[in-house]
Parts: C-alpha cells; structure tokens; sequence
C-alpha cells in the first residue's frame, strides 16, 4: 500500500515539476540573456490559459484548442516584448520589477473585465478523463499521465533546440556573455523577441495542461510565478539544464513533503498538532531548499554564466 | 528646512480641518499613509541607502504586526510593553535573515529574502490558535498612554509623531559616520572592503535597524485596523513596499514616505471616487482600480527614472 502511494506521489512530483519547468524555461532564458526580471510572466500563464477555456468551449476541441492558444499566447507575449519591456533593458532591476509589477495589475483587471469575475471551467479532453491502471496495479488518472508525456517532450525537444541548433547556440551565448554576443555580431534583440514569444508560448502551455486539474481564475499566475522563480534561482539563472533539475526538485519536494510530512509527523505527535505542523513545514519546505542551495551555491546549482 | 516644516504644519493641521469639515474618515485614511510611509522609508533605509534590495520586507512588517496582536489576544495590551515587544521580534527576524541572505549578492539577494519572507508567511497561516489563515482580531488599540488611542484624531496625532521620528532617524543616520560607510558600501564594496570597513557588519546592521523600523509600522497597522491577517505577510506586500519605495525615489530622504502617500492616494481617488466623465466612458470603472494604478505606474517608470522624489526636486539623470 505504501509503496502505491509512494508511487503515485512521485508521479504527481513529477507532472508538477513538469509543468513548472514549462514556466522556468522562459523565464530563466528572459533572465539569463537580457538580465530582466519579469514578473509579469505569470501573466503570460494566466492569459494562455484563459485562452484555451474560452478557444477550448467555442471550438469544441481540446485538441484544436491548444495550438491556437499557444500561437494567441505568443503573440501577445512578442507584442508585450515589442511595446514595453524592450524599453526596460537598460534600466536597473528596480524599474523593472515597478514596471512588470504594474503589468501584473493590468492583465488581471483586462482579464477580469474580458472575462469576468468568476473562474472558468476547462475540461480535459474525454477520452482521457478516467483513470488507468499502470503496472503495479497503481490507478493514475490518465490525464495526469499526458501531462507527464507532454512535459518530457518539450524537455527533449527545448534542450535540441538549445543544444543542437544554431539559434540555441546564440541563446546560450547569449546567456553566458551578453556584450561577448553582441560584439560577434548577434542580433540580440530580434533573437529576444523570439525568445520571449517561446517563452509566452510555454507558459500558455502549462496554463492550457494545468487548467483542468488547477482553476482558471484571476491571480492564478502569482504564486505559480514565486514557484517559478525559486525554480530557476535554484538552477542558476539562465541554464535550461539548472531550470529542468530545479523544477523537478520543487515539484517533487513540495509535492511529497505535502503527501508525507502529515503522515510523519502523525507517528509521534498529537493528531491536531500533526494536521497544522504538516502542511505548514510542507509549505516552508522548498523555500526552505532554496535558502540551503543558495547558502552552499550562492549561483545556484549550474550557473550559466562562466 | 521651510519646505519640511510646512510640510509638517500642513500634517499637524490637517485632522483639525478634517473635524471642523466633519469628515473623520480621512483623518483615518491618513493614519493608514503614514504607517505606510513608516514602513516604506524602513525599506529605503536598506534598499535605497544600503542598497540591498529586499523582497521580503513584509516578513518583518507583519511580525511587527503579529507581536502585538498576539500579545493582545494573551491580554497584553499596554504599548510600553507590545510595542518594543514588536520591534524586537522584527528586528531578530532581521539579524537571522539577513546574517543568511547577505552572504548572497544581487537578484540572489532578492529571492533569497523573498525566499524567507514565504516561510514566516506559511508559518503564521499555519497558526491556528491565531486565526490562521483568516487573521486574527484585536480586543481594541493599545493602552498605556493617559489618552485613548481608541479616538481617531489622538490616534492620528501619535502616528504622525511617530512618522516624524523616523524620518528624523533616517535623516541623522544619513549624515552620521555610520550612514555614509553605508552609502559607500553601495557605491563600492570592494573598496570599502579594502579601506578596511567591516562590510558584512554594517550592511546586516544596516538591514536590522531597517526591518526593527518595519516592526514598528507593524506594530501600528496591527492597531490601525484592530485586526491583522497574513496577507500582511504576502510576498504582493512585499511588492507594494518596495513598489511605494520606487515610486517615491530610490536613496532619498522623503522617497517612502511619498511613495505611500502617492499610491495609497490613488487607489483611494480611484476606487472611492465617482469621476462622471469616466464613469460614462467606461461603467464600472471603480471595480478596476488595479488598472488604473497599473497604468500610471507604468506611465511613472517611462517618464519619472527617478521617482516622485527625484520629480519634485527636478533632478534629471545623467
């Protein structure tokens, strides 16, 4: 039995840290290259998944849904890049925290006078609605299982696009030594824009995943933003490698220490104290991790920057 | 000089005014700004002066906050002894923070304190005896003064004191040997390292006093409201802090203090005012304050560099 459990918190460390990845990634390679905090990239997350409800009910289709909402999504991200964060490059981390932040409020009130005060619903598609038996006789609902596929497949593919291809060395180069790139000859301002529309693109896909399993709601995106960052502090700024292990330590670390820490907490403490010690240390725990790794790797876990 | 002390007679005056227009909400509502402005020029001690920029502020606002409400709940209410009891506790949470963070640099430094501010939040949901996550309520404002704080205007008179007091501090503690090694530090690190000042010494002071400051804003929102509740503690309100620090100007004297007073203000011209031709150009127009607010910051961050401050005194950047 508890081998079962185990089992199926792993996977749901998995899926989560999956879907923080898909966040990370843009936001760490927004940071790596241009040294720009952007905290509206929740926003981007919020917005891709509204998208996909509203795209997702008036089509019909989950299917035909999603690579609408992806290319609306990444759309608006260029648009945003091109009007007013390519302003913000020059000027320090303040300016821009003040002016993402302003960002913020503005997407969630467009996005509550668009939509409305109330959550959305988004429905998974139906066939994969019920739940599977994996080996092991583990019922897993099957569309967490897609989650878990469609999270390891834009990993593999991002690190070919960053490993293999031409435009991913000039990413990296990027990352590693800005002035060095554009001294070479990299037009690092078309090559950002890019980025952030991929960036945009991905977080409309984590939004569109997880919407069925989390709300679509206003606010949706600031707390998952705050995950997202820690993520990508814990993998060193700028590395698609730091940001992939970082996911997946907060997504599993959080999620077990959710599913476990109660349960180990019951063994040898008062049921009430264990019920409000459990999810409360559950909580501090990957801030907890963050603080540990900073201590230790001030650059966190793979620092991009030689 | 003459600026400051209008500024001052237009604040003591401004509650007589208010009573004789008999419209006590706004002796309230300024009472709330000042607070603000306590709590923001805290944070432009560390991040303007000493140029560390915290994310976390609000861990030290809200246990500020909490001390006396707790204190409060257990039947201890007399400010002599909640009060300091709030600026203690804020400023330990600092020294064991900042001992930790300030062995990182830059946006490390930003998460990390960020990072720590997430945990005291968790820790004060997760106090059930306290409220929990719905707050926590207060008996009634403290006692310990031969006057009572329950009446808005007297109330209003001690908060302004106390905002006088600490701008006076900050204003001292800039010209005095210790400010200006701070200043230094900001400017250059390895070279104040190299002349021989203890770096890591002062700058945790530096953050200490900073976040025993934010206690004490703490200690008086709690009282403010008579309730306090952990988005006190969330990290939007440690985006606001610092948001009121930028707005007002980065380093400089009044740069909290009109950051609070500014953003507060429009959020309350917005989401309390009927303007008519607004209104008719776009209904409901006062459930989006956000907006709004988010389009003059916007507006302040391409137009203002400097902020609020660095307008009134019409310093342009080099």
């Amino acid at each position: 039995m508890s081998g079962l459990l185990f089992l199926e918190q792993s996977l749901n460390g998995l899926q989560f840290g999956l879907m923080l990845f898909l966040l990370a990634a843009g936001l760490t390679l927004v940071f790596g290259i241009m040294d720009m905090i952007n905290l509206a990239h929740g926003s981007l997350y919020m917005i891709g998944a509204y998208l996909m409800a509203t795209l997702a009910q008036a089509t019909g289709s989950f299917w035909i849904a999603l690579p609408l909402a992806l290319a609306a999504t990444a759309l608006v991200g260029a648009i945003l890049e091109l009007t007013l964060l390519r302003r913000l490059y020059g000027r320090d981390h303040l300016a821009q925290v003040l002016a993402t932040f302003a960002v913020i409020l503005i997407a969630n009130e467009v996005v509550r006078i668009v939509w409305g005060p109330q959550p959305l619903l988004l429905n998974a598609p139906p066939s994969l609605t019920g739940p599977v038996t994996l080996p092991g006789g583990l019922q897993y609902a099957s569309y967490r299982l897609l989650i878990i596929g469609v999270g390891i497949l834009v990993a593999l593919l991002l690190y070919f696009l960053i490993a293999k291809t031409r435009v991913g060395m000039l990413v990296r180069a990027g990352a590693s030594n800005r002035e060095m790139a554009l001294a070479m000859g990299v037009d690092i301002r078309r090559l950002f824009t890019a980025v952030f529309a991929l960036g945009a693109a991905l977080c409309a896909l984590a939004g569109a995943m997880l919407g069925p399993i989390l709300a679509v709601q206003v606010g949706m995106g600031e707390n998952i933003l705050i995950l997202a960052f820690v993520v990508i502090v814990i993998g060193g700024i700028g590395s698609i490698r730091g940001a992939l292990v970082g996911a997946l330590l907060v997504g599993i670390v959080d999620t077990s220490g959710r599913a476990f820490l109660p349960l180990f907490f019951g063994v040898f403490l008062p049921p009430q104290f264990a019920s409000a010690a459990g999810p409360a240390l559950a909580s501090v725990l990957i801030y907890l991790l963050m603080a540990v790794v900073l201590f230790f790797r001030p650059q966190g876990l793979f620092p991009a920057r030689g | 000089m003459k600026r400051v002390l209008a500024c001052f007679v237009v604040l003591a005056a401004f509650p007589l005014v208010m009573q004789a227009m008999d419209n006590l909400f706004y002796v309230s509502l300024a009472s709330r700004m000042l607070i603000y402005a306590i709590a923001a020029t805290s944070l432009n001690l560390a991040l303007g002066y000493g140029g560390m920029v915290s994310f976390g502020h609000a861990a030290f606002f809200g246990a500020g906050a909490y001390t006396v409400a707790i204190l409060a709940t257990e039947g201890i209410s007399n400010l002599w002894l909640a009060w300091p009891a709030a600026v203690v506790v804020a400023a330990v949470a600092a020294l064991m923070i900042g001992a930790v963070s300030l062995r990182t640099r830059g946006v490390y430094f930003i998460m990390i304190t960020l990072a720590f501010a997430q945990m005291v939040y968790y820790i004060f949901v997760s106090l059930k005896e306290y409220g929990g996550e719905d707050g926590l309520p207060l008996p009634g404002r403290s006692s310990g003064l031969p006057l009572s704080l329950a009446d808005d205007v007297t109330w209003y008179y001690l908060v302004l004191a106390l905002f006088a007091a600490t701008l006076y501090g900050l204003y001292r503690l800039s010209r005095s040997r210790f400010g200006r090694v701070i200043e230094a530090i900001r400017e250059n690190e390895v070279r104040a390292e190299a002349i021989g000042f203890p770096v890591y010494r002062y700058k945790l002071a530096c953050f200490v006093l900073s976040g025993a400051a934010a206690g004490l804003a703490g200690a008086l929102i709690a009282n403010q409201a008579s309730y306090v509740s952990p988005s006190l503690l969330h990290w939007i309100q440690s985006g606001t802090l610092m948001i009121m620090v930028i707005l007002g100007g980065v380093g400089t004297l009044w740069g909290g203090a009109l950051g609070a007073i500014a953003l507060l203000a429009l959020e309350h011209l917005i989401s309390d005012y009927q303007i008519d031709w607004l209104e008719r150009l776009a209904p409901n127009y006062q459930d989006h304050a956000g907006l709004a607010v988010g389009v003059v910051l916007l507006a302040i961050v391409l137009a203002a560099p400097q902020g609020l401050a660095g307008m009134l005194s019409g310093k342009r950047r080099a």
